[in-house]
């Protein structure tokens, strides 16, 4: 009897210094903050800077979403950011956007140039797009078909216009439309220029495109 | 007639479905790992290492056999499958590497900040990832099991938790944006979900590995560094507390898988 209930005294001491000895959430969070600063120096093109979050970084850095409040914020954010192409031409040369889309290189440190030219769209890395490419990844859905399944028989027809700025903003910025998502913000970011998300955007719409041929 | 039956037969099979040739593909590279590992040139770091570990080297002209890599002076088998993990003489949770490092130090001698700041594949380097090869194979066929009774264990288990949730860079990646979920693939690589066991021989269990596309062995150290070039990261330290950590996070969620190490890669 006496044993049990030191036993359970100590169990209780135990589990009291256990707990008291880890950190808060809030605690552990600033730790870590101070753990990646610690952690990181520049490498060429990757300068330390880039590891000082914005508001969707910093509120997308955990297992469990942000709240609604904060992702409508993102979201709309977001979207005020997408800045539209000039001469509302949305399209370019879909031959150039495949080529684009295969193209993954860029940004790393052992890049030598954050010049939007010296980048790919990476697509192929996270989506199906056209069927010939058998080597894609699977983190983003199938692009497959993606503008005859939404029915663009022409980009230019008023009929189109919804799904095709929806395209450009979803490529410029798709934080707009969903505040954690795993893709990056082409345009925002400065990864792609003007015309390099035009041809991505032909790959997609373009009726001539192996995406919907 | 025979051969035009057959013919036809084997563009219906290849035809229609693209998952088929994926699977296919995938397969072709399955068989070639297998092929590979008949002969994995890993087995010559390990023979590297084990020789660095018995030597007198460094400015005290001393063998690494005292070293303590967490079971006690000297003891290899089984010490990779329960690091990182804390260590009283140094007051720090240290991985392989950094434990190594400060082995280096200690017996032999050797400056820490000059080891740390060595280029991977470079001189002391090239040597401290022969060493953690060998030491790794020492354990092979053994179960992930780090220990997780020290608070600095457990502080670090859920820092490393942080760091891999944690976004930024230009493209906004984190570890979780291609290892956070189940069945997922980078082109057609496959990519385990390192927020739980991915099972035996995979993510964590299957490093340090020899990787035959560019001829090199990589440690731990280097994998998780290469990882932060991929998400277009700085530079991050090496044996840095946020490496670290990451190890505890990846290592305690594999706790029963089995270690491979050293693997053969792509």
């Amino acid at each position: 009897m006496k044993i049990r209930i030191l036993t359970a005294i100590g169990a209780a001491a135990l589990l009291t210094l256990g707990c008291a000895s880890l950190p808060s959430p809030q605690e552990l969070d600033a730790q870590a903050l101070a753990m990646h600063k610690a952690a990181f120096r520049d490498q060429g093109i990757a300068k330390v800077d880039r590891i000082n979050q914005d508001l969707g970084q910093k509120a997308c850095s955990s297992d469990k979403p942000p709240p609604e409040a904060v992702a409508k914020q993102i979201e709309a954010e977001a979207l005020a950011s997408i800045k539209w192409p000039t001469g509302g031409r949305y399209l370019g040369d879909w031959r150039e956007g495949e080529k684009l889309a295969q193209n993954g290189r860029g940004m790393t440190w052992t890049d030598t140039s954050t010049a939007t030219s010296a980048n790919g769209a990476q697509c192929y890395n996270c989506h199906q797009i056209s069927k010939e490419e058998i080597s894609f990844g699977t983190i983003g859905p199938s692009l497959y078909n993606y503008g005859k399944l939404r029915g663009v028989k022409d980009p230019y027809d008023p009929a189109s216009a919804a799904i095709v700025q929806y395209t450009w903003g979803k490529i410029y910025n798709p934080k707009a439309y969903a505040a954690c998502s795993n893709m990056p913000r082409f345009g925002h970011k400065g990864l792609l220029d003007e015309n390099q998300i035009r041809h991505v955007m032909a790959l997609l719409l373009d009726p001539q495109s192996p995406v919907n041929r | 007639m025979r051969s035009t039956r057959w013919t036809a037969l084997a563009l219906a099979c290849a035809l229609p479905l693209a998952a088929q040739a994926q699977k296919s593909a995938a397969d072709g590279i399955a068989e070639y790992r297998k092929m590979l590992e008949d002969g994995n040139p890993a087995e010559l770091f390990e023979a590297k290492g084990e020789q660095l570990w018995k030597q007198a080297r460094g400015p005290k002209n001393a063998s690494l056999e005292k070293c303590d890599l967490g079971l006690g002076p000297g003891v290899v088998k089984g010490a990779w499958v329960k690091l990182p993990r804390y260590f009283a003489d140094t007051g720090r949770v240290q991985d392989l590497e950094s434990r190594l490092v400060t082995c280096m130090a200690t017996l032999q001698g050797f400056n820490e900040a000059e080891l740390v700041k060595t280029p991977f594949g470079r001189g002391e380097m090239a040597n401290i990832t022969a060493l953690a090869t060998w030491i790794a194979a020492q354990s092979r066929g053994q179960r992930f099991d780090l220990p997780q009774s020290h608070a600095e264990e457990k502080r670090f288990y859920e820092l490393g938790k942080r760091a891999f949730f944690f976004r930024g860079g230009p493209m906004d990646f984190s570890c979780a944006s291609c290892h956070g979920e189940d069945g997922k693939r980078i082109r057609l690589q496959d990519l385990p979900n390192l927020t739980k066991n991915p099972g035996d021989g995979i993510g964590f269990a299957a490093w340090p590995a020899y990787r035959v596309s560019n001829g090199q062995m990589w440690s731990m150290q280097l994998r998780l560094n290469d990882c932060y070039r991929q998400q277009r990261f700085p530079y991050p330290g090496f044996g840095s507390d946020l490496t670290v950590a990451l190890g505890v996070y990846m290592g305690v969620n594999a706790k029963g898988a089995e270690s491979i190490a050293p693997a053969i890669k792509r």
